[in-house]
């Protein structure tokens, strides 16, 4: 379906038709003196040209690093055809369709995003999409507040090792419906949750155990005996996970003896380009049994009254339009030009390329460890098995290192001293497959050669 | 016209109270109810044990246009939800005074009493009023 804007025929026909002399009178009901007449801060509108040149120049004094930043964003190859196809026309809208069934297209792509995230998750249904990672794990915390009837208390136990800012937006979305999130803490030597250290919540009245695998510092947790703990305690179990990841590590709904309850994570790897932090896309998943306590929309494939197959939304008492105060979520939308191409991007893939492309990010990352702590004064940080992501440990402050490196061409990773100071001097550093032997040579020798000179200073 | 049972009594948020013989009581919602919602798809139950206020929203009655919630007529806890409307919504619109009872609550002391519930004859002419 074409989106194609109103004529201004269109707009005096459709005044005409509803007896209103122009636009601005339907706006009549607000008070003149509540509307705002200009708003404060923002600059003067730009046209096409001048904001493209804008957009250029700051891109230019972005330059085009080396990057080996990770932490929750990854730089993958993207195939052409992602976003040739994502920017044809007919998808090119970021928004769900009002009149949604007219739209069959669209729908049949949220569809097979759908199919394709239950199978990568290994769950029995996901829906359209959610806005990000950390935004779906808040909602997943309250999903799991509504399954859980067995639970009274809504305490969401939530590691340590979980990223900092999922657990910050958790915390500002969730603390004031009443939900209680309490820190679990990790292993220094191994970067994991233990599972022992579980062992004080026997007994109590616990909602939810949030675990990401990998998790924040790269490292693979226990996933199994946590959601066995947790599944033998009445928790229900909210797996976060990079989607990535999926194609060789066991899927959430295999975790343990009966797999996670709820999933979530940030869509980003999949075809979504590093973009100053979005927009990207959350996805969720969860078992029938839930599907009613689900946020966010739901495309059904049903029969039309011809008896051909056709796409719907569905489950839609759920939500804002027909549940009001009492829906399961705010949300009433998906990232639907995200969705689209990260549809695209698995389609093309494939679960072979996937996992081709896992592997190959794994790889790298083990070479780029293995280099760097052969540089004097660098140890990998812990003793857990890693996917594509690792803490170092450095001798020296990380800060003016990265600086440093930064001007040269190259962001090192992120400066963990901020989020985690009992870590002391802790680099988080990540490779994909976008990266090249001489690539992190070049990293190796670089840091190598300002480490010395900091020694020698 | 909608079948009222005489020997119940009613709300005006069309659920319907049965005494059992042991002291508690079943609560549906009526026929008038379950035919202006339509086919249901499905039903959500209280778990035994929850302690409901009188108006509080205590389960939910999803069909294929609307989702509505079903208010507890009076207060007590909850004995049983009806294990039966997981699987088998349907029974709501096929039998709704008897297999598609919702809950069962053993009332607080005196709400059964101080409940201010209505005789068919009363709740039939709320209907009367709504035009049904």
């Amino acid at each position: 379906m074409a989106f194609i804007p109103h004529t201004e025929a269109d707009v005096a026909a459709m005044l005409a038709t509803i007896g209103v002399a122009r636009i601005e009178n339907l706006f009549d009901e607000i008070p003149p003196d509540l509307r705002v007449k200009s708003l404060a801060g923002l600059p003067q509108e730009l046209n096409e040209m001048e904001i493209g040149r804008l957009m250029t120049e700051r891109a230019r004094a972005d330059g085009a690093p080396l990057t080996f930043i990770g932490a929750g964003a990854y730089e993958h190859h993207i195939p052409a055809a992602v976003w040739a196809i994502t920017t044809r026309g007919e998808f090119y809208s970021a928004y769900t369709p009002y009149q949604a069934e007219a739209s069959q297209g669209t729908l049949q792509l949220i569809y097979e995003f759908q199919t394709m995230i239950a199978r990568l998750t290994g769950m029995e249904v996901a829906n359209a999409s959610m806005y990000d990672g950390a935004s779906a794990t808040a909602e997943a915390a309250l999903m799991a507040v509504r399954a859980n009837r067995k639970s009274k208390s809504a305490r969401i136990l939530v590691p340590t090792t979980l990223h900092p800012h999922y657990r910050k937006v958790a915390v500002t979305t969730a603390a004031n419906q009443g939900l209680k999130f309490e820190e679990l803490p990790y292993c220094t030597a191994e970067g994991v949750t233990p599972v022992a250290s579980l062992a004080r919540y026997d007994g109590q009245d616990i909602t939810a155990l949030v675990i990401q695998q990998p998790n924040f510092f790269g490292c693979l947790e226990d996933v199994d005996a946590l959601t066995d703990w947790a599944h033998a305690h009445a928790i229900l179990v909210i797996a976060v996970v990079n989607p990535t990841s999926l194609a060789l590590l066991k899927p959430p709904g295999e975790w343990g003896a009966r797999g996670a309850d709820i999933t979530v994570g940030e869509g980003q790897p999949l075809g979504v380009p590093l973009s100053s932090g979005g927009p990207y896309f959350g996805f969720m998943a969860t078992r029938m049994d839930y599907v009613r306590q689900m946020p966010g929309r739901i495309v059904g494939r049903t029969l039309d009254v011809a008896g051909h197959a056709g796409f719907t939304l569905t489950l839609q008492a759920r939500e804002q339009h027909i549940r009001r105060a009492r829906a399961t979520s705010n949300i009433c939308t998906n990232q639907g030009l995200l969705v689209t191409a990260a549809t695209i991007y698995m389609s093309l893939m494939g679960p072979q390329g996937l996992a081709r492309t896992a592997a190959a990010a794994h790889a790298r990352a083990r070479e780029l460890v293995a280099g760097l702590t052969r540089v004097p004064g660098v140890h990998l940080a812990f003793s857990s098995p890693y996917f594509h992501e690792a803490v170092l440990q450095l001798d020296r402050p990380v800060a003016p290192l990265l600086r440093s490196l930064a001007s040269r061409g190259i962001l090192g990773g992120l400066d963990l001293s901020g989020y985690f100071p009992e870590l002391g001097h802790a680099l988080l550093v990540c490779a994909t497959e976008t990266k090249t032997s001489a690539d992190i040579d070049r990293y190796r020798a670089q840091l190598s050669e300002l480490m010395q000179a900091a020694r020698a200073a | 016209m909608s079948n009222v049972p005489a020997d119940l009594k009613y709300n005006k948020s069309h659920e319907w109270v049965r005494t059992l013989a042991d002291g508690t009581v079943e609560i549906g919602i009526t026929d008038h109810a379950q035919h202006a919602l339509g086919d249901l798809v499905f039903v959500e139950v209280p778990e035994a044990g929850r302690v409901l206020k009188a108006g509080e929203p205590c389960a939910v009655v999803e069909s294929v246009k609307a989702a509505s919630d079903v208010y507890a007529p009076l207060a007590g806890e909850v004995t049983a939800g009806n294990p039966r409307l997981s699987d088998e919504p349907e029974t709501v619109n096929t039998d709704p005074y008897g297999e598609g009872w919702l809950m069962r609550l053993r009332p607080a002391p005196g709400a059964l009493t101080g409940a201010a519930l209505l005789s068919a004859a009363d709740y039939q002419k709320v209907l009367d009023a709504e035009g049904g």
